[in-house]
């Protein structure tokens, strides 16, 4: 026994604490194509003041730390490239406070989305979050580290612009409020503005400047009905004028563009899924007639037109989360799928098609295109997702070079790549700003001196 | 099944064989208990395959992982993927992989387990009688037209053997032929199949069934649902025989449509919990119900997680002799009999005697005892006639 481990238990309790192989073997991997890495404890705390000591802990011995969520990201930013203790965070599972009034939740570190989604079902049905499509054992904070998306990211943005607040344990040990509530512990509803938005020193950091132990999130009305239509149209550069057309209604809920070529009905088509919503049929039919109306000159010149779509097909496209986005990583009868996400212009969507179809083409992949519309319509999630037999190593070798050249491409093009790869955000530091890459540095050499905090992230050299 | 050495990969570890499908809790006994991934299904799948390629070597902290499934099959229930109703098998085909080629290095709990019911024919270290329970009782003859299939918790268990008399009384006042095999009667080998242990297993198999051809069995009826699922769905690709076989409230249903027994007021606030091995693996879910509903001042209360997303007691593939996952207030059976109390019953109904004493032993833990009573199906009727 280790006096690392020791203090841990100390900290936790054995129970919670392993240095085993099979744990650490476990951690030490995510279901994408990062190569794996292990750790050396992997931890489950229950309380802000358990992370802060082992937080304290680590710092002390300068021992690095991974707080981990649902582990679902895929491209590897949970896997502890230095080794060190991996904090395994669901078991900080509590919902705290729901504000019917002003609309938000408090939820501790490791609540799951499926449970939060449960929760409000029950105790708030006029209320909801913005449900991710990662499964629903994804947690709420480790979705908004990443700027995650959800079912009302057209609507509201990024997951992670609905943060209405934070707790974090800094690097170094404190405990520090974020938000309207470092001021009023009581009050949540807003995470920066009009103040400076200090959240910005967390989100999108992947843990490397703090563990997020409680958060504020924004809830939205939940309307009795919802349902889908899809337009479909084999003009690929038409879609940014059909995305157009559809958020200027301000009638659609979600907006998601599939190019798909299985089943083989669906090859060469763009689907676009539109949900809507509404507390009566009137409410439906009203958003209906405005969204056919947007797309009517459309199907008088024959460039597209909506699918009819029967009932039994209705229940999965509306699912939330979708378990159909998993069974895609089955499509190989392999378990593996991986993609590159990067926010993109809409205008650039015809731009993407074409290079993701002529990387299957040069390196024989199965893949999917899914797209969906973030805030209104000023920039688009596009992923290149391919899926991948995990016991077959080559496979797995033309999926890596194909994502670090769609990786290139999107650097080159401009696009923002969502969740990346260390080696992806290498490419992202090369190019960008010298001095906004100052800033970050700055930032981070401020919040984590010893550099403890997942280590290899956001790591400019 | 096709051969699960190829087929493990394909787990993407998604994470929704840990939940009910209404994602209200973790519903993966193991899980719930030991919080590591490792304890969940794809944690069992990935590191399976990990030893599959020599990437991990076996370890005492390998066996626990493995032999802490209980086998409830809410991962078969919930994984979205085509593969999904393989799951457990893959999980007990490389229990018995290991069997074999890491001899001797399994749970010593297991080891007993396995020992025990090799040597005295039950898992519960009983050298005594089989049929102590069962004064007045008569053994099965050839002519009678059920054999009642006691098992082991029945034959021996105090709780087991108040379900086996509430069953046979019914049995009797409903004017059934029916006999026990008393002494004769050996393991169903249900939790030694879902252990891996392939031989013995066997063993178990054409002892029992040689047995029942030579009493001329057709009907068998079973008190423990684990019976019922190992003599319905494992006994026949391994012996070519097929029984007729039913589970008590199959039988206990159809005798109170047809006004055989007839249950008078029994004033009580019940909530039932569906046993893994007659819900999921058998999808006898309403049955149980039923009985339950046709009993006057019965008030019937679900809890929040029931039918095809019930919350395992823990028991399963032999956990309520091993108990690998005692031990805590997150021990499955603790869990399960919170979610009772908080229902507001008085009553916890059962259908299985592995869950009537994984819960009978968590209701007092918990010091629940004065206000929740476990009590099996079978005990409530015949306290009602």
């Amino acid at each position: 026994m280790t006096d690392i481990y020791k203090s841990l238990v100390e900290i936790i309790g054995e129970e919670h604490v392993s240095n085993q192989k099979e744990e650490r073997y476990f951690y030490g991997r995510d279901p994408g194509l990062t190569p794996p890495h292990e750790p050396d404890y992997v931890v489950m705390p229950e309380t802000s003041e358990e992370v802060q000591q082992i937080v304290k802990l680590a710092n002390r011995e300068k021992i690095p730390i991974v707080p981990k969520g649902g582990g679902l990201a895929l491209t590897g930013l949970v896997i502890p490239q230095k080794g060190g203790i991996v904090i395994d965070m669901k078991r900080m599972a509590k919902i705290l406070e729901v504000n019917e009034t002003s609309r938000y939740v408090i939820v501790e570190g490791g609540v799951t989305h499926g449970m939060l989604q449960n929760y409000l079902k029950k105790h708030h049905p006029k209320l909801r979050h913005s449900i991710p499509d990662s499964p629903a054992i994804a947690t709420v904070v480790g979705n908004a580290v990443i700027h995650g998306q959800g079912r009302l990211t057209q609507q509201y943005g990024f997951n992670s612009d609905m943060v209405s607040g934070l707790e974090v344990v800094l690097p170094t040990g404190e405990i520090c409020r974020i938000g309207s509530h470092s001021i009023s512990s009581q009050d949540w509803f807003s995470k920066g503005a009009p103040w400076p938005d200090l959240s910005g020193l967390f989100l999108g950091w992947f843990g490397t400047t703090g563990i997020i132990t409680k958060l504020g999130l924004r809830l939205y009305p939940c309307k009795k009905i919802r349902d889908v239509m899809v337009f479909l149209t084999d003009k690929i550069e038409l879609v940014p004028d059909i995305i157009l057309k559809l958020t200027h209604t301000e009638m659609t809920e979600d907006i998601v563009v599939n190019e798909q070529p299985l089943p083989p009905r669906f090859k060469g088509n763009i689907y676009i899924l539109i949900i809507i919503t509404g507390d009566s049929d009137e409410e439906l039919d009203f958003k209906r007639k405005i969204i056919w109306d947007a797309l009517w000159d459309l199907f008088e010149s024959r460039d597209g037109g909506f699918l009819s779509v029967p009932a039994d097909m209705k229940p999965p496209l509306l699912e939330m989360p979708s378990r159909d986005v998993v069974r895609f990583a089955d499509v190989r009868k392999g378990g593996g799928f991986e993609y590159s996400g990067p926010i993109i212009p809409l205008e650039k969507y015809p731009e993407f098609i074409a290079k993701q179809k002529e990387l299957v083409s040069k390196y024989n992949l199965s893949y999917a295109a899914t797209s969906r519309v973030i805030a209104g319509g000023h920039c688009m999630m596009y992923a290149f997702a391919f899926t991948f037999n995990r016991a077959d190593p080559d496979e797995m070798d033309r999926i890596r070079k194909a994502l670090r050249e769609a990786a290139q491409f999107t650097v080159a093009q401009g696009g923002m790549m969502w969740k990346p790869t260390i080696e992806e955000q290498e490419m992202i530091m090369e190019k960008m700003d010298p001095n906004t890459l100052k800033i970050m540095k700055k930032i981070k050499a401020l919040l984590d001196p010893n550099g403890i905090m997942n280590p290899g992230n956001w790591e400019a050299q | 099944m096709t051969d699960y050495t190829k087929q493990i990969h394909r787990c993407f570890r998604c994470g929704y064989c840990k939940f009910p499908s209404d994602y209200s809790d973790f519903n993966c006994p193991s899980y719930a208990r030991f919080r590591f991934d490792t304890y969940s299904t794809s944690g069992r799948l990935w590191l399976i395959y990990a030893w599959l390629k020599g990437e991990i070597e076996w370890s005492e902290h390998l066996a626990e992982i493995l032999y802490s499934c209980t086998a409830c099959k809410n991962c078969v229930e919930q994984c979205p993927m085509k593969f999904s109703s393989d799951i457990v098998d893959w999980i007990v085909a490389a229990r018995s992989d290991m069997m074999e080629k890491e001899k001797g290095r399994i749970p010593p709990a297991v080891t007993s387990f396995l020992e025990d019911v090799y040597r005295l024919g039950n898992p519960l270290k009983e050298r005594g009688k089989r049929d102590a329970w069962a004064d007045g009782i008569k053994r099965y003859q050839p002519g009678d037209e059920y054999l009642f299939y006691v098992g082991c918790l029945g034959s021996y268990d105090e709780y087991g053997q108040r379900m086996a008399r509430s069953v046979a009384r019914l049995l009797g006042e409903a004017g059934i032929s029916f006999g026990i095999l008393g002494n004769e009667e050996n393991c169903c080998g249900n939790e030694v199949y879902l252990l891996g242990e392939n031989e013995l297993f066997g063993m178990l198999v054409e002892k029992n069934v040689q047995k029942f051809k030579e009493l001329g069995v057709k009907k068998i009826v079973t008190l423990s649902p684990h019976a019922y699922n190992a003599i319905k769905n494992n006994y026949p690709p391994v012996s070519n025989a097929y029984f007729e076989v039913y589970h008590y409230t199959q039988l206990l249903r159809g005798l109170l449509r047809e006004n055989k027994i007839k249950p008078s007021q029994y004033k009580a606030k019940v909530t039932y919990h569906d046993p893994c091995f007659l819900g999921r693996y058998n999808q006898i879910y309403d049955e149980p119900r039923e009985i339950l509903q046709s009993i006057p001042g019965i008030e019937l209360v679900e809890m929040e997680r029931s039918r095809e997303n019930s919350f395992c007691c823990g028991g399963g593939s032999g956990n309520f002799v091993t108990d690998l996952l005692g031990g805590s207030k997150e021990s499955p059976s603790r869990i399960r009999v919170r979610e009772a109390y908080e229902t507001g019953a008085n009553i916890l109904a059962v259908a299985c005697p592995s869950c009537m004493t994984m819960l009978q032993d968590a209701v007092k833990v918990e010091e629940l005892e004065d206000k929740l009573a476990v009590k099996d199906i079978s005990q409530i009727a015949a306290e009602s006639l």
